[in-house]
């Protein structure tokens, strides 16, 4: 046991000697956080509009300034015909044109309908959407205004209530795939590697020699980063208690032994790549190239997955992430307790023996 | 120039002898590209509900009829009881649940008001609130329809009507792979230079070999240059192979704009992006440090270029981190070229920055790489 | 001592890393053809002095001067007129023994003919001419280890610099690495070898003792031998080095 444990401090020297290492482990969760804590969201803002007025008249002049007093937009006016608009588009600058044909307000009183016409810049089909359904709702709100003398029979009137997350911030939802995203990639890339090195270099030989069970060479090669990623998941946790305003509904207990087993189910992994690579260039591509991107989509968290086509609904099943980042949802925000969450927890147990298992097995027979 | 021609040749031959790391970095973007574009779908739809019924009266079911026919709106359970919908809520089978209270068709008939009941899991802030939008349009359609029956003649007729013509240029169909293709297309060049280029060079440095070519007479910025066209030549051809293979065959996505403007841009950005994986390695003194800041550096890139999350939605400080990553610029180059059919003249601006970018990160690189050996 | 005609001469180069002095003031000379022995303890400042010499690190002070060329001002010279081999194995291990030899040889300017006529040559004297399309990583250390050297002399330079060639090799193969040392010798090509292994100190004209950064000793095997009344290499280096401060890296 002294052994293992002169090992397992010879690992944690390694990292912490390295401050670029270090920024591995603790910059990337900390940028993670803070830019989706802050930066990214999903909802469109300060777009920029043209709106070109042919009318000029009392109606257009009002719903113009209610566009331009909405903060999703920017507004300007300009006068464009349907090529100047093309060109507008092609600039990439402006999104969304709203154009009011001349007499609008002497058609929208005499002959009761009046056409306002929206082109949107949809190339990005999200933004597009977005800003076309914000413009409409704020026409509809002027018609309601015309309408507001009448008063109307048989209304049906919704009482609304935002459970789990009432100010819809985006960090509700960014945290927990923020932590499924970092310890997924941060665990698998530094077992991986760090055991790939040591083949590489060659010192792996000198520990397989050395009187010390092989398999014990390779724990202790994972051990230190077991801690490293607590202590991640601490200062991800911490970051968003503490400067995002997001408490812990749920019990700290169970996300801590949560986490731990999502840990193991990553280092698992790990294990596995550094055991059919043989050089580290190739072990880090795979997990750069390979993870950032899918693990990032099939997580879940920032492109539902029940949006996905079937086949690709069914491929993120094999994300361990997929399910880490569902109890983390229901332990943390919902407050939920275990009875929610032994499904998924049963999948990332499974999941952990089963690489474990390979991973060992493919060890000992490259040993032979 | 002769050393050169060998430093070349050395490249090419090692590049193509480890098919591991060809097959890694050729087909793995491509795969990427296949699958990434379809799952990276902002789209709402596919919304789950659970209907809480005390009704049961014609409008009850008229009602939740109405809410299914379009097809946003998935039915997961029907029933009488609030808990027991809620019991669906927290395990995420539903994201909206709809009570109609008891006595529901009578109130509205006789006191010409009634009450409807919504709770929205807001978890993911922008589906609740889109899913709630989709779902108080219904109501307000199924709302109008009673109030037809009921008043045959309604005043509703006589009331001013505006009317919103809608046009999506580019896209008419909204189809958002169309979108993401090439943004995805760009970050994964992106990743293939940066990483190729920097582990490359440190690995030099690792094994020691690197020692042996500072004792040779080769200049040092033929040993640079030596490493850098390889990459170039890669970096242009994955890309091709992502602009003609996937997105066109696949994604029948046809480049509307100049393809000289789009492949002039990317000459230069490469070159800006091998800068960065040059200068990654000058900092580096083996792999695993190669890899940390290569992984930092694309992590950020990636987030901050507005290929998921619009950058005019980020506040200024974060704007002025996505107007100082390369990866931004060739994004919306892209996009721009390729769906919008825009020329050089709509890319100059870009063009200079990135030309800018290219000579600042090379030129930091082999002033970083002089100082240090 | 110090001769400004010698093909290695260095008169008081030190090298400072900030307040550490890794090699301090040192002054000798080697002659055409002969091979001169580096030795010293781990951190003694072998490597530091011989990285001064091949115009891999500037000096902090002193002069020092390479088949002419001056290290400060001259180093591109210098470069082409040296060899190096290095303790970390310096081939491309991913590169073929021809491709290697070729890479080497074309950048030190040899033209394709020439190149040709050299890699036959090569491949026979080391009779790894059925290898010649092996990966380097294929080949046992020993081979690779000749291999390295023979490609460091490919281009014929006037001095050649061997840092601790033959580590982890067995007894015979670093007595055949020891053969190929003095033919090249035989061609008046001047070798400067730092090493570890007494018994290869012995094989050297003359020995220049490093220890802390100074030269403690410099003169032949034998004139040693008999100033320290040793019987072997070894014990004339355990006597030296005991006075040596720093510890091993």
């Amino acid at each position: 046991m002294k052994r293992f444990f002169a090992f397992v401090r010879k690992e944690f020297h390694h990292v912490f000697r390295d401050p670029k290492t270090m920024l591995l482990l603790f910059g990337v969760p900390v940028a993670q956080i803070l830019l989706f804590g802050f930066a990214l969201t999903n909802e469109i803002k300060n777009a920029h509009i043209i709106i070109t007025d042919n009318a000029q008249d009392i109606a257009s002049k009002q719903i113009a300034a209610k566009l331009a007093a909405n903060t999703n937009f920017i507004t300007h006016q300009k006068q464009l015909n349907p090529q100047q608009i093309e060109e507008t588009f092609r600039q990439g600058k402006v999104k969304l044109v709203v154009i009011f044909p001349p007499n609008f307000n002497h058609d929208l009183l005499h002959l009761q309908k009046a056409q306002v016409q929206i082109i949107a810049d949809a190339s990005d089909p999200n933004t597009a959407n977005t800003l076309t359904t914000y413009a409409t709702a704020i026409i509809m709100d002027y018609q309601k205004q015309l309408w507001q003398n009448t008063n109307l029979p048989l209304s049906i009137h919704t009482d609304m209530r935002m459970i789990y997350n009432p100010e819809l911030k985006g960090i509700t939802n960014f945290v927990p795939g923020v932590m499924a995203l970092v310890l997924m990639l941060i665990c698998v890339l530094m077992t991986s590697v760090s055991i790939v090195r040591e083949k590489e270099l060659g010192t792996m030989e000198v520990l397989l020699v050395s009187p010390f069970n092989a398999v014990l060479v390779v724990i202790s090669k994972a051990v230190p980063y077991f801690f490293l990623s607590l202590v991640n998941l601490t200062v991800i946790l911490l970051l968003s208690v503490l400067v995002m305003g997001m408490p812990v509904a749920g019990s700290w207990v169970l996300l801590y032994a949560i986490s731990a087993l999502f840990i193991l189910t990553a280092l698992s992994l790990g294990l596995l790549i550094s055991n059919v690579t043989n050089s580290q260039q190739t072990a880090m591509l795979i997990s750069l190239m390979g993870m950032l991107l899918p693990t990032l989509i099939f997580t879940g968290f920032m492109f539902p997955i029940e949006n996905m086509p079937l086949p690709l609904q069914v491929m993120s099943n094999i994300f361990p992430s997929k399910w880490y980042y569902i109890i983390v949802k229901n332990v943390m925000i919902k407050g939920l307790g275990f009875t929610a969450i032994w499904k998924e927890t049963l999948i990332l147990l499974t999941a952990t023996l089963l690489l474990m298992t390979i991973s060992i097995a493919k060890f000992k027979t490259r040993l032979a | 120039m002769r050393a050169l021609k060998f430093l070349l040749q050395k490249e090419f031959r090692q590049i193509f002898r480890n098919t591991t790391i060809l097959r890694v970095i050729l087909i793995m973007p491509v795969i990427q590209l296949i699958i990434m574009p379809l799952a990276a779908d902002y789209e709402i739809k596919n919304i789950n509900i659970s209907v809480v019924d005390h009704d049961h009266s014609a409008y009850s079911r008229q009602l939740t009829d109405k809410i299914l026919a379009p097809g946003y709106f998935k039915l997961n359970d029907y029933g009488t009881s609030y808990p027991n919908a809620f019991g669906q809520f927290q395990k995420d089978r539903s994201d909206l649940i709809l009570e109609i209270p008891a006595q529901f068709e009578k109130t509205l008939v006789k006191e010409n008001q009634a009450n409807l009941f919504m709770a929205v899991n807001a978890i993911n802030g922008v589906k609740a609130l889109v899913g709630s939008a989709y779902l108080n349009r219904i109501i307000a359609d199924f709302n109008a329809q009673i109030r037809a029956n009921w008043i045959p003649n309604p005043q509703t007729g006589t009331l001013p009507q505006i009317e919103i013509a809608t046009l999506n240029r580019f896209n008419p169909t909204l189809n958002y792979p169309f979108f993401m293709v090439p943004g995805i297309l760009v970050v994964l060049v992106t990743m293939v230079g940066v990483y190729m280029c920097s582990l490359n060079i440190v690995k030099e440095k690792e094994v020691g070999t690197i020692e042996q070519i500072n004792v040779t007479p080769i200049k040092k910025y033929h040993f640079i240059l030596g490493k850098l066209i390889p990459f170039w030549v890669i970096g242009m051809f994955v890309f091709s192979l992502g602009l003609f293979g996937v997105a066109r065959l696949l994604y029948l996505i046809v480049p509307t704009g100049s393809l000289v403007a789009l492949y002039g841009f990317l000459a230069v950005y490469l070159v800006a992006v091998l800068g960065i994986g040059l200068l990654i390695s000058t900092y580096s003194a083996n792999q695993q440090q190669a890899m940390s800041l290569a992984f930092f550096c694309m992590m950020i890139f990636m987030l901050m270029s507005g290929l998921f999350t619009p950058i005019n939605s980020m506040p200024n400080w974060a704007q002025v981190i996505a107007k100082l990553n390369p990866v931004t610029y060739f994004i919306e180059v892209t996009r721009m070229i390729v769906l919008k059919g825009s020329s050089f003249a709509h890319i100059q601006q870009q063009l200079l920055v990135i030309s800018a970018m290219a000579v600042f990160f090379n030129t930091w690189a082999i002033w970083n790489y002089r100082k240090t050996s | 001592m110090s001769n400004p005609q010698a093909v290695i001469w260095a008169d008081k180069l030190s090298k400072h890393f900030g307040e550490f002095v890794a090699v301090n003031q040192i002054s000798f000379s080697v002659q055409k053809g002969e091979i001169f022995g580096f030795l010293g303890a781990n951190g003694a400042g072998k490597t530091t002095a011989m990285r001064m010499l091949c115009g891999l690190l500037l000096p902090t002070s002193g002069s020092a001067a390479i088949a002419g060329y001056d290290v400060y001002t001259q180093t591109e010279q210098i470069k082409q007129n040296i060899g190096y081999m290095s303790q970390r194995f310096s081939l491309y291990e991913d590169l073929t023994v021809a491709e290697n030899i070729r890479f080497f040889g074309g950048i030190y300017g040899l033209p394709d003919k020439q190149l040709k006529l050299k890699t036959d040559e090569l491949l026979h004297t080391l009779q790894l001419h059925t290898e010649a399309k092996t990966l380097v990583s294929a080949l046992p250390l020993g081979w690779k280890q000749k291999l390295a050297f023979s490609v460091a002399i490919l281009h014929e330079p006037a001095i050649v610099f061997l840092d601790e060639p033959t580590g982890g090799v067995d007894p015979i193969t670093r007595r055949q690495f020891w053969d190929l040392i003095y033919a090249a010798a035989q061609q008046g090509i001047t070798l400067f070898v730092t090493t570890h292994y007494m018994d290869e100190a012995e094989y050297c004209n003359r020995i220049c003792m490093l220890v802390d950064g100074e030269i403690k000793a410099l003169d032949t095997p034998a004139n040693l031998k008999k100033q320290h009344q040793a019987q072997t290499m070894d014990d004339v280096f355990y006597h030296l080095a005991r006075t040596a401060k720093r510890t091993a890296d």
